[in-house]
């Protein structure tokens, strides 16, 4: 039962990894807690399922169909949402309630598109189930933790050797500087948002297949989650949200495997409370504040 | 200036308020409750808002019965409707006019417990006979002896659907979860306990879950560990379905018996395969091997052009038994009568089964205990 368990809280952790992702990106970049993240990880999973379900395309077509829906929300949440604050200068909190604003947004707006029932994907081939001396582990959740690690390594990598990796470091360092060092930062801040936000709409996809339940409001339980692990992890780190999220995920399923399971919840972020004391920038976090607009 | 506002406002009030009372007024006059002989019976029902469907689904069903009743002829009853909107200050407003303007033998419904839950003493106390077809939580017939029902509640579902199960799969030790944020599934958890404890069935392990949860996976790990006969789930059909899917797929392949949240079609539509073996008490079987349900099913299909469900169903029973106190009574006015023969109903055989209402007004009847089979509803035999 131990590795079942084990299998069981790493899938659920590598989904709030994959969530945590985006949410990493655009606060090492921008500096803000971008709450519309868990919408658009939502209405990806809605167009996933939608053309899952009409065009007949397979997962790899879902995937790409909502990663792009989620990258056009990224550049519309940007370019109407976050660049008008970022010119006034305006408070740090103000980004913060304008995305909120988005999430509500785009929340109404999948109820009256996609109505209050929950909708599950189609059996798909990815629902077979391997079983490893008594371990059962479907297809679905080896996809998920394949794609999350791979795109953990594939961001890492790209961030480190890249020279659009680079830019974006050098404008999470600091803006000004980016933009002296002949950076166009407003390029790099709508591309960060993108990638942020197309990483959403592809983890909404396979959350979806995971737990095969998509409604409006799934994007507010997943978006706490990961914003727990942001903090968890470290603000703006990479490898925190990945390793975060896989803790957060194992936490959940053992406090429910030898504990209660109503307390399920508590228990996960009772450990996050405790580690904020002994270590308050987080798993991975640096001690100086950084990052800049 | 304020002033005058307000008098314009109150005086505008007190003309629409008149246009309305005068409305109505020459409604009833269209309608005379004598000269037609006929027993006038109150509806309350949910006819336009959210749960409309349900509103109109026990429409359907009362009007089929009483084209029935009427046609036969032994008694003759005519049907007042009103809309509750699903608000309880518009159920009083309703029972009000049918009570005092309407004058009406008796009531039928309404459709939402906390309705009947606003009304029914002052019902009680006027001394009017009152029938729920749509209520199952506690305590609706404790109102007092003028209110009645013959929706099955919860509390007397379960045991039936786990009783049934125990014969069938002759179960020894069973694991339960529930969802612990949801009232209803509270309620159906403390049934299912009192009734496994009852029927000397073991629990093995209690695990919870909430609403809108969406990974079962850690609690169904360790319900697979402890090798139960079958899972007892109390919730609602969407996290069912997911509990239903995780459980066949980590190998759990034991009957899950499940609570009146089970009891839809979207159940089996989300949950797929993983369904079958699903078991639920249903008072509405539309596959039941029965003339009557055949023909109920068919005349309801000829003059609606769909498919009854369960609320039309119970609302058809209701007024069928309405008509055979009615009848007994011998009387299109006396309240009192109706309710001593109400009381009284018994064998009668409706499309929902075998009824009689027991001591305290609600209905003793067998349920149909349904289990999901090759991704339908089948009886459990």
């Amino acid at each position: 039962m131990f590795w079942q368990q084990m299998v069981n809280g790493i899938t659920l952790g590598s989904t709030y990894s994959l969530i945590a992702l985006g949410y990493t990106l655009i606060f090492g970049v921008l500096n803000i807690v971008n709450m519309a993240h868990g919408e658009i990880f939502m209405f990806g999973a809605f167009v996933g399922l939608m053309i899952a379900v009409h065009a007949n395309v397979g997962l790899a077509g879902a995937l790409l169909a909502a990663m792009a829906t989620g990258a056009v929300l990224g550049y519309l949440m940007e370019v109407l949402a976050l660049r008008p604050l970022r010119r006034r200068k305006v408070s740090e909190l103000a980004p913060l309630i304008s995305t909120i604003g988005v999430s509500i947004f785009l929340e109404s707006l999948a109820l009256r598109l996609f109505g209050a029932e929950a909708q599950s994907f189609p059996p798909v081939s990815s629902t077979q189930v391997f079983d490893l001396a008594g371990v059962k582990i479907s297809m679905v959740q080896i996809i998920i933790l394949a794609i999350s690690c791979g795109l953990m390594l594939v961001l890492r990598f790209w961030l480190e050797k890249t020279k659009l990796g680079k830019s974006i470091r050098a404008t999470s360092e600091n803006i000004e500087t980016a933009n002296l060092l002949g950076i166009d930062t407003k390029k790099i801040i709508v591309l960060t948002v993108m990638l942020a936000s197309a990483l959403g709409g592809g983890a909404g996809v396979l959350v979806g297949l995971a737990f095969n339940a998509i409604e409006p409001t799934m994007g507010i339980t997943m978006g706490f989650k990961g914003l727990a692990v942001l903090i968890l992890g470290g603000l703006g780190n990479i490898t925190g949200a990945m390793v975060g999220g896989l803790l957060l995920g194992v936490a959940e399923i053992f406090s429910v495997a030898y504990g209660v399971s109503s307390y399920r919840d508590a228990v996960a972020f009772g450990m996050i409370i405790l580690l904020l004391f002994l270590r308050p920038e987080g798993l991975f976090g640096s001690k100086e504040q950084q990052g800049g607009r | 200036m304020k002033q005058g506002m307000m008098k314009k406002l109150t005086a505008g009030l007190m003309a629409v308020s008149m246009a309305v009372m005068i409305g109505g007024c020459g409604g009833t006059d269209k309608a005379p409750a004598k000269s037609s002989g006929a027993a006038k019976m109150g509806v309350i029902s949910y006819l336009t808002g959210a749960g409309a469907a349900y509103g109109e689904s026990i429409r359907q069903g009362l009007e089929l019965a009483r084209d029935e009743i009427n046609a036969k002829g032994k008694v003759k009853i005519e049907l007042v409707f009103e809309d509750s909107k699903g608000e309880k200050n518009e159920a009083i407003n309703a029972a009000n006019k049918l009570i005092h303007k309407d004058n009406v033998l008796a009531i039928m419904g309404p459709t939402l417990s906390s309705e009947m839950f606003a009304i029914g003493p002052m019902v009680n106390q006027e001394g009017v006979p009152i029938m729920g077809t749509s209520l199952t939580v506690e305590g609706i017939t404790e109102i007092g002896d003028y209110v009645f029902r013959n929706s099955l509640p919860e509390s007397a579902a379960i045991p039936q659907s786990i009783k049934r199960a125990k014969a069938k799969y002759n179960l020894k030790k069973v694991a339960i979860m529930y969802s612990d944020n949801n009232d209803l599934a509270v309620s159906g958890y403390k049934t299912i306990q009192q009734t496994l404890k009852e029927e000397g069935i073991e629990v093995l392990g209690v695990e919870t879950f909430a609403d809108k949860n969406t990974d079962f996976s850690a609690q169904l790990t360790k319900i697979a560990t402890l090798k139960p006969d079958a899972v007892m789930v109390a919730g609602l059909y969407q996290e069912a379905a997911l509990i239903l899917k995780k459980a066949r797929e980590l190998g759990i392949n034991v009957p899950v018996v499940g609570n009146n949240g089970f009891n839809s079609p979207q159940l089996i539509k989300s949950a797929g395969a993983a369904a079958d073996g699903a078991v639920v008490a249903s008072p509405w079987f539309p596959g039941k091997d029965d003339p009557k349900v055949k023909k109920f099913i068919a005349d309801y299909k000829a003059k609606y052009n769909k498919e009854p469900d369960q609320f039309a169903a119970q609302a058809y029973d209701a007024l069928q038994i309405m008509a055979i106190a009615l009848e007994k009574s011998g009387s299109n006015t006396d309240r009192k009568k109706l309710r001593e023969q109400l009381a009284a109903v018994k064998d009668y055989d409706g499309v929902t089964g075998k009824f009689a209402f027991d001591a305290k007004r609600n209905p003793a009847m067998d349920v149909n205990v349904l289990v999901v089979k090759d991704g339908k509803f089948t009886e459990l035999k």
